[in-house]
């Protein structure tokens, strides 16, 4: 397994327990759910877990890119991990901030953050593509 | 990987950017308001994301991967899975004009679709959830 591999699949197993914890901060009694928690909850799940293992194992289980470089630029997967990662984990500060103490940090954080994770889609798509190919 | 698989990935890959694209507009517009109509979105974000991309990402590598039969056509009856192919993106892009379209029974027409769509792929699949050399 490829180093890179490595580092998407135990973040996507942080990510999970991060989701399963912020579960049952949600689930707590008695108390008024923090704005924004919900949303960041599901996202832990389907982003930081489900997508993050899915890109991980993509990149190590497609057909190769080509023989010199069979997972295509390592630089691009590499990106991918850390704009997954970083939006994510601005996500996972600013948008219940923002859903509890908006400002205009917390909201351009969330801006900043959306980018990021948009990027690390189209640069998964970018490296991805000519490697889904019939062989 | 097979033909049928490299449709379904590429097409899941479109709808990643698809879904991204809306569920990173809606967070944004969460952060720095651009149009209350953003927030409508939600639907789509979440059909885009879960049928588009990971149901049929999860279809096309099942495809690929699972065990083969070692006697007839190694893959089974492929008609079933591209008859799948057809019949999720026909519900996706149903329910899709529906959001724009508001068209009466539109979405439930897309949702029944996407379900046979998924029932031709089990059917077609079943008999290869199996250990392989057999």
């Amino acid at each position: 397994m490829p180093p890179l591999t490595r580092w998407f699949l135990k973040a996507a197993l942080v990510y999970l327990i991060l989701a399963l914890c912020t579960g049952i901060l949600l689930a707590l009694p008695d108390t008024t759910p923090i704005a924004g928690l919900f949303p960041v909850y599901f996202h832990l799940l389907t982003f930081g877990w489900l997508t993050q293992l899915i890109f991980g194992v993509a990149l190590w289980m497609f057909p190769t890119y080509s023989p010199t470089t069979p997972r295509g630029p390592e630089w691009l997967g590499w990106s991918t991990f850390a704009l997954l990662n970083t939006g994510l984990i601005l996500r996972m500060i600013f948008e219940p901030w923002n859903g509890t103490a908006a400002s205009a940090l917390t909201g351009w954080m969330l801006v900043i953050a959306a980018l990021l994770q948009w990027l690390a889609g189209v640069t998964f798509v970018a490296n991805t593509w000519k490697r889904v190919r019939v062989k | 990987m097979p033909r049928l698989s490299v449709y379904f990935v590429r097409a899941s890959l479109i709808y990643l950017l698809l879904g991204f694209t809306l569920g990173g507009l809606m967070l944004a517009n969460k952060g720095i308001l651009i149009s209350p109509m953003i927030w409508g979105l939600l639907p789509l974000h979440m059909e885009f994301a879960f049928v588009g991309w990971m149901i049929q990402l999860a279809m096309g590598i099942a495809f690929w991967i699972l065990p083969r039969f070692n006697k007839g056509a190694p893959r089974g009856d492929e008609r079933f899975a591209w008859l799948a192919f057809v019949l999720v993106n026909l519900g996706v892009f149903f329910v899709t004009l529906d959001y724009f379209f508001d068209v009466p029974w539109l979405t439930f027409t897309g949702r029944f679709t996407e379900v046979m769509g998924l029932l031709a792929f089990i059917m077609g699949h079943w008999r290869r959830i199996k250990p392989f050399d057999t």
